[in-house]
C-alpha cells in the first residue's frame, strides 16, 4: 500500500513532523546509528554518512563493496562487507581495518562487546577478538546466522540452523548448543542476561531461558522479524514484522510465556524497524510506507515524526542520552529530530 | 513494497551433472560481449578462473522449513547471499547460481517461492540444465540426481554433440524427451548456444506461460493431432517403439503428464482438487504448469508450481476465436497417472 489517507484520526494524532531536520544521504541506506551526538547512516555499499545535529554530512568510507552487517558499542561502530575486512569506524570519521579475511569470504555478521571485544563471522566461522587476549575462532555446523555478546562476561551466542551455539571463548569448556529446528537469522541477549531471543527465516521469534534452557515460541508475525529492541529496563522486547508493534513482554522471571504481547501503533503498512528510548518507555518504529512513529508504551499515545508516502524506513536510533532520534529510508531520505 | 516482475534481478539457476560443461558455458556468459554484467554464485570457489568482482561462494545449505512439510526445503545460503547482493543493485543486471553437479534444482527454486525478501528483488529466470551427450544416458541410469536435473529443465543443453554418432544423439534425446518433453532443447559443442536461449527467458513468469506454449505445441502436436487421446504420447508409450523415425521411451520412475480438455473446468472444483493433488503427491511432482478455461470466466488463468508450492493468477481475457482449452503439465516420478487423470476428469462442467 502505497499511501493512505489517516482520514478522522489527521486531527486527533499529534504531529512534530514540522520538528524534523530532513537529511539527504545521497545513497540507499541500510541502518542507523549513533556514535555519541553523530548520528551514522550505514550505506548499502562503501560508505557512512556521519551527521552532526546541524545536519551537516561528511561521508567515511569504509568498504571497497557492500556493507553487510554493522554494530556499535556507540564509540565506533564495528562492520563488515563483501570485500572480507571487518572495519571500525569512529565520530571522527575515522576508519581502522581490524580483520581481513584470508579467503576474502564476505564478513555476515558482527558483534560489540562493551568491554571492546568484536567479533565477526565468515560462512560457518565466527571469530572473536578481546581486548587483551588473541584471535580465536568456533566453526559452527551451518553458516552463521546472527551474533551477539553476552552483556557479561565473554561469552558469544552464535545463531545457525537449527539452533544457537553459546560459547565462552576464553574457557576450555565446550559450547552449550540450544536446539531449535529452523533457520536462525538473528540474536539478541536480554539486557540482565537471562534470555535469549532469536529471530529465524520464518516469520517467527524463538527463546530460550537461559537457567534451564525453557524454549519460548513468539509467532503470528506476517512478516519476517527483522528489527528488534528492548525496552527501558529489559521489560520488553520490541519487534518489527507486523502491522503494528509487537512489544512481548519479558518483566517476570518467565518471561513471555503463557502471555500475550502488547501491540502499538497500528497502521495499515508493516512495521520494518524499531528503536526504543534508552530513557523512557518510549518508542519509535519505522514503517513500509515510510511513516515514522513515537509510541508510548504505557498507554500507546502516539506522535507523528514522518507522514507516509516514501520508501520503507531501513533503520531508526536514539543518541544514548535520549535527546536525539534519526531515522532513514531505503531511498536515503532521512532526518533528525531533537528532543 | 513488492517491485513490478520487470525490475526485478533475473536469476538463471544452471545445473547440470559433473564434467557435462556448466563451466564452459558459465565462462561464456561472463566472457561474451553483451554489455550486461553478472553476479555469480559458485559452489567450487576458486575454479572459475574468470575476473568478476562479484563471484560469491555458496555452501548449498538445504533447510526444511517449519511449516510441517517435508519436501518444503529452501537454499538457507541462497536467502543470505541474495540478501548480500541485493545492497549492490545498480552493479549487476541478473545473477546466476552455479549448482554442484549433485544438487536438487528444487530447494534453489522454492527459495523463490517461500522467501518474501527474495521475492521481493529478485526473480526465478529459469532452470538451465547442461547434459553431455556421451555420458547422459549412463547417468540417467546410475545418478538420480542427473534425472532430476533433467526433469526440472526449462531449457536443455545437450552438449558434446560432436563426440557422439547421430544414432547416439537421436537416442539420448529421446531418453532426454521421455522425461522432460517441454523444455527447450539445444545441441551445442563446446557450450556454443546463442545466450539469448540460456538467458531472460522467463519460465517461472506467470504472464509468459503463454510464450512457452510451442513447446507444449511441439509435444502434445508432433504426432497425429489426437486431441481425444487423453493417454499423451510422452507418457504412456511403450519401450522403444519408433515413431516417424524418431524413437520413444518410457522412463521408469521419471515422466510428464499431460491433460487437456476443451470443455470448460469448474473453478470451485479444480482449485481444491490441485491444492490437494499437490499437498498429497507434492513430493512426487518436481513441476507443474497449466493454461485454464474455467466456466463463466473470461479470463484465461495460470498457474505454475515446484512440488507443493503453487502460484496462479489470471492473466488475461480469453481472445476472441481462441480455443478455450485448459492444458496441464506435470514432471514428476511415478506420478499416479490414473488417479491424476480421474481427478481432473472430475473437474470438467459437464
Amino acid at each position: 500500500m502505497k499511501e493512505f489517507d489517516p482520514g478522522q484520526n489527521a486531527a486527533s494524532i499529534v504531529s512534530v513532523t514540522d520538528r524534523v531536520r530532513p537529511l539527504a544521504i545521497g545513497m540507499p541506506v541500510t541502518s542507523v546509528h549513533f556514535l555519541g551526538d553523530i548520528a551514522a547512516f550505514i550505506g548499502a555499499e562503501e560508505s557512512v554518512a556521519l551527521a552532526t545535529s546541524d545536519g551537516e554530512i561528511s561521508l567515511a568510507p569504509v568498504h571497497r563493496g557492500g556493507i553487510l552487517c554493522a554494530a556499535t558499542d556507540g564509540a565506533r561502530i564495528v562492520m563488515g562487507g563483501d570485500d572480507g575486512k571487518v572495519v571500525a569506524l569512529d565520530k571522527k570519521g575515522e576508519v581502522t581495518l581490524l580483520a581481513t579475511d584470508a579467503k576474502r569470504r564476505w564478513i555476515d555478521n558482527v558483534a560489540v562487546h562493551p568491554d571492546g571485544a568484536i567479533a565477526w563471522s565468515a560462512g560457518k566461522t565466527a571469530y572473536v577478538r578481546g581486548g587483551k587476549s588473541e584471535e580465536k575462532s568456533f566453526d559452527v555446523p551451518s553458516t552463521v546466522g546472527g551474533l551477539a555478546f553476552a552483556p557479561k562476561g565473554l561469552r558469544l551466542a552464535i545463531a545457525h540452523y537449527n539452533g544457537v551455539t553459546l560459547w565462552f571463548p576464553n574457557m576450555a569448556a565446550n559450547a552449550e548448543v540450544l536446539e531449535w529446528a529452523g533457520s536462525h537469522l538473528g540474536v539478541i541477549f536480554s539486557p540482565d542476561n537471562k534470555f535469549l531471543v532469536t529471530a529465524m527465516h520464518e516469520p517467527a521469534l524463538h527463546g530460550w531461558r537461559l537457567a534451564d534452557t525453557r524454549h519460548m515460541r513468539m509467532t503470528g508475525y506476517p512478516g519476517r522479524v527483522r528489527s528488534l529492541s528492548w525496552s527501558v529496563g529489559g521489560k520488553g522486547l520490541a519487534t518489527s514484522g507486523a502491522d503494528s508493534v509487537i512489544i512481548w513482554p519479558f518483566g517476570s522471571k518467565d518471561g513471555p510465556m503463557g502471555k500475550e504481547p502488547a501491540m502499538l501503533a497500528p497502521l495499515r503498512a508493516r512495521v520494518s524497524a524499531v528503536a526504543c528510548h534508552p530513557k523512557q518507555d518510549i518508542l519509535a518504529a519505522g514503517y513500509s510506507d515510510g511513516t515514522v512513529l513515537m509510541a508510548r508504551l504505557t498507554d500507546g499515545a502516539e506522535i507523528l515524526v514522518r507522514k507516509n508516502g516514501g520508501a520503507q524506513v531501513a533503520g531508526l536510533a536514539w543518541n544514548a542520552k535520549g535527546t536525539q532520534l534519526a531515522f532513514a529510508a531505503e531511498d536515503g531520505e532521512a532526518g533528525l529530530l531533537a528532543l | 513494497m513488492t517491485e513490478p516482475s520487470s525490475q526485478k534481478i533475473p536469476v538463471t539457476v544452471l545445473t547440470g551433472y559433473l564434467g557435462a560443461g556448466k563451466t564452459t558455458l558459465l565462462n561464456r556468459i561472463l566472457s561474451e560481449n553483451h554489455g550486461k554484467k553478472y553476479a555469480v554464485i559458485v559452489n567450487e570457489f576458486g575454479e572459475i578462473g574468470i575476473d568478476n568482482d562479484l563471484i560469491i561462494g555458496a555452501d548449498e545449505e538445504v533447510f526444511e522449513m517449519n511449516n510441517g512439510c517435508v519436501c518444503c526445503t529452501v537454499r538457507g545460503d541462497l536467502v543470505r547471499i541474495l540478501d548480500g547482493l541485493m545492497k549492490r543493485k545498480g552493479k549487476f543486471d541478473a545473477i546466476i547460481v552455479e549448482t554442484t553437479g549433485l544438487a536438487d534444482p528444487a530447494p534453489v527454486a522454492q527459495t523463490f517461492f517461500v522467501d518474501e525478501d527474495v521475492q521481493k528483488h529478485a526473480r526465478l529466470d529459469a532452470v538451465v540444465t547442461v547434459a553431455d551427450a556421451k555420458w547422459l544416458n549412463d547417468r540417467l541410469k546410475d545418478a538420480p540426481e542427473a534425472k532430476n536435473q533433467i526433469a526440472f529443465a526449462d531449457v536443455i543443453v545437450l552438449n558434446k554433440t560432436d563426440l557422439v554418432s547421430k544414432a547416439e544423439l537421436a537416442e539420448v534425446e529421446a531418453r532426454i524427451r521421455a522425461i522432460n518433453p517441454y523444455a527447450k532443447l539445444h545441441r551445442t559443442e563446446r557450450c556454443q548456444v546463442a545466450l539469448s536461449d540460456v538467458l531472460e527467458r522467463g519460465a517461472f513468469d506467470l504472464d509468459r506461460i503463454l510464450e512457452i506454449e510451442p513447446e507444449f505445441l511441439d509435444a502434445g502436436d508432433g504426432h497425429g493431432h489426437d486431441h481425444d487421446h487423453h493417454h499423451g504420447h510422452d507418457h504412456a508409450h511403450d519401450h522403444g517403439h519408433s515413431h516417424g523415425g524418431l524413437k520413444h521411451y518410457h522412463d521408469e520412475d521419471m515422466q510428464s503428464l499431460s491433460l487437456r480438455s476443451d470443455k470448460p473446468l469448474d473453478a470451485t472444483k479444480f482449485m481444491p482438487w490441485l491444492q490437494n493433488l499437490v499437498a498429497s503427491e507434492g513430493q512426487k511432482i518436481l513441476r507443474s504448469k497449466g493454461i485454464l478455461a474455467f466456466t463463466d470466466d473470461d479470463d484465461r488463468y495460470v498457474f505454475q508450481g515446484v512440488h507443493m508450492m503453487l502460484e496462479g493468477d489470471h492473466q488475461r481475457a480469453w481472445k476472441d476465436g481462441e480455443a478455450r482449452e485448459s492444458r496441464l503439465v506435470f514432471i514428476g516420478r511415478e506420478l499416479p497417472e490414473q488417479m491424476i487423470r480421474d481427478g481432473f476428469e472430475g473437474c470438467i462442467t459437464t
